[in-house]
């Protein structure tokens, strides 16, 4: 819990520095999350390396693990059927659209401006493309923020189901951080399975 | 998306050439030093971008509606999988 707090204090911290236009405009134009995320990649690929018990890790890889990839798919499919009950402006279809992004926002976005334009106009195709960025961009930072919650309360294997497409890169270090290292080929595994499944998905409930 | 896998894969080979340096093996306090900084970043190009910032109010809401169904959804999913089919393996 403690160490969702912090991460949530330095992230709303950002957000309010980014907001208020204070910071010099090279640290904004500049986006050094990538370089710090291949720094964090590096220490997570040591901490595997280093550790005695890698070879029991990759032993225990098995068939079973596409019932977690399966898993994110049919819940977030299913839930985000349910919420076009309660936004009536928008189809069944368009919300699955949405929910099919999987956080992965810059690819599900682009997607749904340019798939939905023919049928729902540029103003309502673009507004659907902003949702599912702010709505994907929403899953990875929840993700990020309420992994240490989520395993306590939901087991190891949520928090790289809500993860969804980024539990290969973006959100792997916080998930073997908190669900354990052993479960590191399991998250890249499953980032890898929804990563592709993305655009198919998005397609897909767009041409309905 | 390959290049974090493989800059990862390098660390992994890396780890395992020096397995044997004992201060590698607490390589778990750094890590989580990097996750608060990645986030700090992250929190500046979320509040830097305008439009995210300027459409927050109308579209922000069925976004936050919907983040929020994914996430839960797949959470629970997760965690009946996890009852289901691999709770025993990981109390082993």
């Amino acid at each position: 819990m403690k160490g969702s707090l912090i991460v949530v204090g330095f992230f709303t911290l950002g957000c309010l520095l980014g907001w208020s236009g204070c910071l010099p405009d090279a640290v904004v134009e500049n986006d050094m999350t990538v370089y710090v995320l291949y720094l964090l990649m590096f220490q997570v690929g040591l901490s595997i390396g280093s550790d005695k018990k890698l070879k029991e890790i990759l032993g225990s890889i098995r068939p079973k693990l596409l019932l977690v990839p399966f898993a994110t798919l049919a819940g977030t499919l299913v839930f985000s059927a349910l919420v076009s009950l309660l936004l009536t402006q928008w189809s069944v279809f368009d919300c699955l659209a949405v929910g099919s992004g999987f956080a992965y926002y810059s690819l599900s976005s682009i997607l749904i401006t340019q798939l939905k334009e023919p049928s729902l106009g540029v103003r309502l195709a673009a507004e659907l493309g902003t949702i599912a960025l702010m709505a994907n961009i929403m899953r990875e930072i929840m993700t990020l923020l309420c992994t240490p919650l989520f395993v306590k309360y939901f087991g190891r294997l949520s928090p790289i189901c809500a993860g969804g497409a980024t539990t290969m890169d973006t959100t792997l270090p916080i998930i073997t951080r908190y669900s354990g290292k052993e479960l590191v080929f399991v998250s890249i595994f499953h980032g890898i399975i929804v990563d592709f499944s993305v655009p198919f998905l998005v397609s897909f409930f767009c041409s309905l | 998306m390959f290049t974090v896998i493989g800059i990862m894969f390098a660390g992994i080979a890396t780890g395992y050439l020096l397995r044997r340096v004992e201060r590698l093996q607490k390589v778990g306090k750094p890590i989580s030093y990097t996750i608060f900084l990645l986030l700090f970043l992250l929190g500046i190009s979320v509040g830097a971008n305008k439009e995210i910032v300027d459409n927050l109010v109308p579209l922000g809401g069925q976004a936050l509606l919907l983040a929020l169904a994914g996430t839960l959804g797949s959470v629970l999913a997760g965690w009946g999988v996890y009852h289901l089919f691999f709770k025993e393996r990981s109390r082993r």
